[in-house]
């Protein structure tokens, strides 16, 4: 367990995800409320659409966070092709819109139930007075169902603040930055100190909102306009200081987004890059966390401008190719797509392939004979086959049932940390590792060959966005990584983020890694790099 | 304060689909009297009084007050010149007191509204350090005794009541049942009330109008009724408490041949 220097230390650097999350946060509930107040109104006039505004409200509510903010994505996406670009489909824009519309329900609906539960004698008085229409509406039902309304913003508070934590999925910085970082790597440190800084800006904004709610219930001003100027002085404290790390940017140093998936290899070359950019000048944020299926997609749109891929998976996804050359023949190939296709420059690979291996544990492999897939593929029915949570939709996996004919006895998916152990622990017989594991070395597994090469190559990619492509300062920070780490090196690396005990940050990893190539360079005295890219 | 008009209804009706609650009403109540509405529940006399103030509006025919039809100008300014009180009152809880009487004046648009208050406030016997309370704080009967200063507040002439004391105790009931006569004579009202208890209605009115089925039964004074006047329904009404005058009557007086409980 961390001890209490290393969890400040996490919550020290919560500064720029906790501002993005409140505004994010704010916005959304915002939002929320414009929609959700002149559909109380609606409702109050016309009951019927109040009704079916209820239900779709409802509807919405039903889809969970992160697939309604995962579904904005494509939607954006298409939109922005309908009129011609320029809307964004990550980040900021599907975040707002996907919490604005989960904000919605409880306003609407406390809106509406507060409005039918007002006493009939009141607006029978108030008709009787002779009170016009409006009047009604503004000095009687207006200030009886506000404290109803502020309770429904005060649930929605809550609500929107621990779902924007999900937005980092869809590359918005907020909270979920530490939580999903924490969770792939195991930082429990990290986790925590996210969960804690989101729960307590929750139960903030929900004391602040108690305030103004009890004020507008007794109808006192003093409470009111206290709790609305701590509003006010939290979210322009938050949009202030988001806006400053917009300013550094603009003023000289220019800032380049670093894109990472969602597990620690990724965590570590980014910080990798980082760092090298920053000793070049460059001020440097980072957008880790993304999906495997938006990642690229968010550096061709220009959302982030560096990233590390996979050949094989830009070789079947993006350019849905079934072929598998030669790697030199294949990472070529894809340097001529990305340029032509969205002006992504391929830096060069950086040595070593984060590969789907089949690997088994060696007394296992041995007692059954088996050292290629082809030798597995004799044995597979009377065995039980682990792999992580997206093999068995991908493409690779249907190249390896098409070459081998490989059929197993079962199937389990699991998350990769839970998927070696499964190995360990004899509870499958095979898994599908990723090549540059650590831990492939050190549960001394056994990697079976592929003899027919169904398995396309995974050289680690270095990538550009357009914007940046022809950026000589970017590019000769970036060039001295093309070549420059081994598998081994990277496994190492790897292993030491993964392990159970005595982790180490992806940050200092990263910096141990940046020592190791500087040393080999220095060592052998040549150019690292005889893989680059030479970019016309 | 005015002087209360003169009411008529000219062939007022009004149904809820396929049922007539008020059918082909003629009546005309004279300038400053006390009128009771009497009936069965379902008999119509709260919608023939809510077409007064256009609460409901009649599907034919029309109510002229002072010899002018009340549907000439739009239904909000209608109402602010009439008072309405109704049994469940309907206090503006987020208002004081002060400021529920206060609420006419304030759409009519007089500023200065708190000298009317306090006298609206001892009008209807009411402690002036009331004011500031809110409606939750008070009793029932304060309760109502605000609904009526609220209603009077404006200072108009004609008073709808419907069942106005009917969610009060007993003893209170009767004690604003009066103080109400006594403001109506005081103030020179035309006052028209809702009741279903003919007790009450022979006490307070100048004249008692039994409605059944929608329709006008019996239009007479209490002395009539009590003389047995006023048709069948009428009379039907006006048994009941004569009966129970004559029960406890012989409860005093044993000798008189009381044989038990009944």
């Amino acid at each position: 367990m961390a001890d209490s220097g290393t969890f400040l230390a996490a919550l020290a650097t919560l500064g720029y995800p906790l501002a993005a999350h409140v505004v994010l946060a704010a916005s959304a509930l915002a939002l929320g409320l414009v929609i959700a107040l002149p559909l109380v109104l609606a409702a109050r006039a016309w009951p019927a659409a109040g009704r079916i505004a209820l239900g779709l409200a409802s509807l919405i509510q039903t889809i969970p966070a992160l697939a309604l903010l995962a579904l904005f994505y494509p939607l954006l996406l298409s939109l922005s092709a309908l009129v011609g670009g320029g809307i964004p489909a990550l980040g900021f824009l599907p975040s707002l819109l996907a919490l604005a519309l989960y904000a919605v329900l409880p306003i609407l609906r406390n809106g509406v139930t507060g409005l039918a539960s007002l006493d009939p004698a009141l607006r029978e008085a108030a008709d009787g007075l002779g009170m016009t229409a409006s009047q009604k509406l503004w000095w009687i039902e207006a200030p009886l169902v506000a404290p109803i309304v502020m309770a429904g913003i005060r649930t929605a508070a809550v609500w929107t603040i621990g779902a924007a934590t999900l937005s980092t999925t869809v590359g918005q910085p907020s909270l979920g930055d530490p939580i999903f970082a924490g969770l792939q790597i195991q930082d429990w440190t990290l986790v925590l100190a996210g969960c804690l800084a989101a729960a307590t800006l929750a139960l903030i904004a929900d004391g602040v909102l108690a305030l103004i709610e009890w004020g507008v219930a007794q109808g006192r001003r003093l409470p009111l306009l206290a709790g609305a100027a701590m509003l006010a002085l939290g979210v322009s404290a938050a949009v202030a200081s988001v806006a400053g790390f917009g300013q550094a940017a603009s003023h000289g140093r220019q800032t380049i987004t670093i894109g990472a998936k969602n597990f620690s290899e990724q965590f570590i070359l980014a910080r990798l890059i980082g760092d090298r950019l920053e000793a070049a000048g460059f001020t440097v944020r980072y957008r880790q966390g993304l999906g495997s299926a938006v990642i690229y997609r968010a550096l061709a749109a220009g959302d982030i401008d560096v990233y590390v891929e996979y050949a094989g998976t830009l070789w079947t996804n993006q350019m849905a190719r079934r072929d598998v050359p030669t790697r030199p023949a294949m990472i070529a190939a894809i340097g001529a797509w990305t340029q032509a296709t969205d002006g992504v420059r391929v830096v060069g690979p950086l040595g070593f392939e984060n590969a789907y291996v089949f690997a088994m544990r060696q007394d296992m492999a041995r007692a059954h004979g088996i050292a290629t897939i082809a030798d597995l593929t004799r044995q597979a029915p009377q065995l039980r086959l682990g792999s992580d949570l997206e093999f068995l939709r991908r493409p690779e996996w249907q190249a390896v049932q098409a070459a081998y004919g490989l059929r197993f006895a079962a199937s389990r998916s699991y998350s990769p940390t839970f998927m070696y152990r499964a190995l360990a622990s004899g509870d499958v017989d095979v898994i599908t590792a990723f090549s540059s594991d650590g831990r492939i070395a050190a549960d001394r597994l056994m990697v079976l060959t592929d003899p027919k090469q169904a398995i396309p190559g995974y050289d680690a990619l270095l990538l550009v966005s357009a914007a940046h492509a022809h950026d000589q300062r970017l590019i000769a920070a970036l060039t001295p990584l093309v070549g420059a780490i081994p598998v081994a090196t990277m496994q190492r690396a790897n292993y030491l983020v993964d392990r159970d005990q005595n982790k180490v940050s992806p940050q200092a990893v990263a910096r141990v890694l940046a020592q190791d190539i500087a040393r080999r360079r220095l060592a052998h005295g040549f150019d690292l790099h005889p893989l680059a890219i030479q970019h016309r | 304060m005015l002087p209360g008009p003169e009411l008529r209804f000219v062939n007022v009706s009004r149904s809820y689909g396929m049922i007539a609650a008020v059918s082909d009403v003629r009546l005309t109540i004279a300038a400053g009297s006390f009128v009771a509405l009497v009936g069965a529940s379902g008999s119509g006399k709260s919608t023939l009084l809510k077409t007064v103030n256009r609460l409901v509006a009649p599907d034919s025919g029309h109510v002229e007050i002072a010899g002018l039809r009340s549907d000439t100008q739009p239904d909000h300014a209608l109402r602010r010149a009439i008072g309405y009180v109704f049994q469940n009152i309907g206090l503006f809880p987020h208002m004081s007191v002060a400021d529920n009487i206060g609420i006419g004046l304030k759409l009519r648009g007089q500023a200065d509204r708190s000298a009317r208050i306090a006298e609206m406030l001892a009008l209807v016997g009411l402690d002036p350090a009331l004011a500031e309370r809110m409606p939750d704080a008070l009793s029932g009967g304060q309760r109502q005794r605000v609904g009526v200063a609220r209603a009077l507040a404006p200072a108009s002439g004609l008073l709808l009541m419907d069942e106005p004391f009917g969610a009060l105790d007993p003893i209170t009931r009767d004690e604003l049942g009066r103080e109400m006569r006594d403001l109506h004579q005081r103030l020179g009202l035309t006052t028209i009330m809702v009741t279903h208890d003919m007790a009450e209605a022979l006490l307070l009115a100048d004249r008692v109008v039994v409605m059944a089925g929608g329709r006008i039964a019996g239009n007479a004074t209490p002395t009539e009724l009590l003389a047995g006047a006023g048709g069948s329904e009428a009379q039907a009404l006006v048994a009941v408490p004569r009966e129970q005058a004559r029960r406890l009557a012989m409860m005093s007086n044993p000798d008189s041949g009381y044989s038990g409980h009944g």
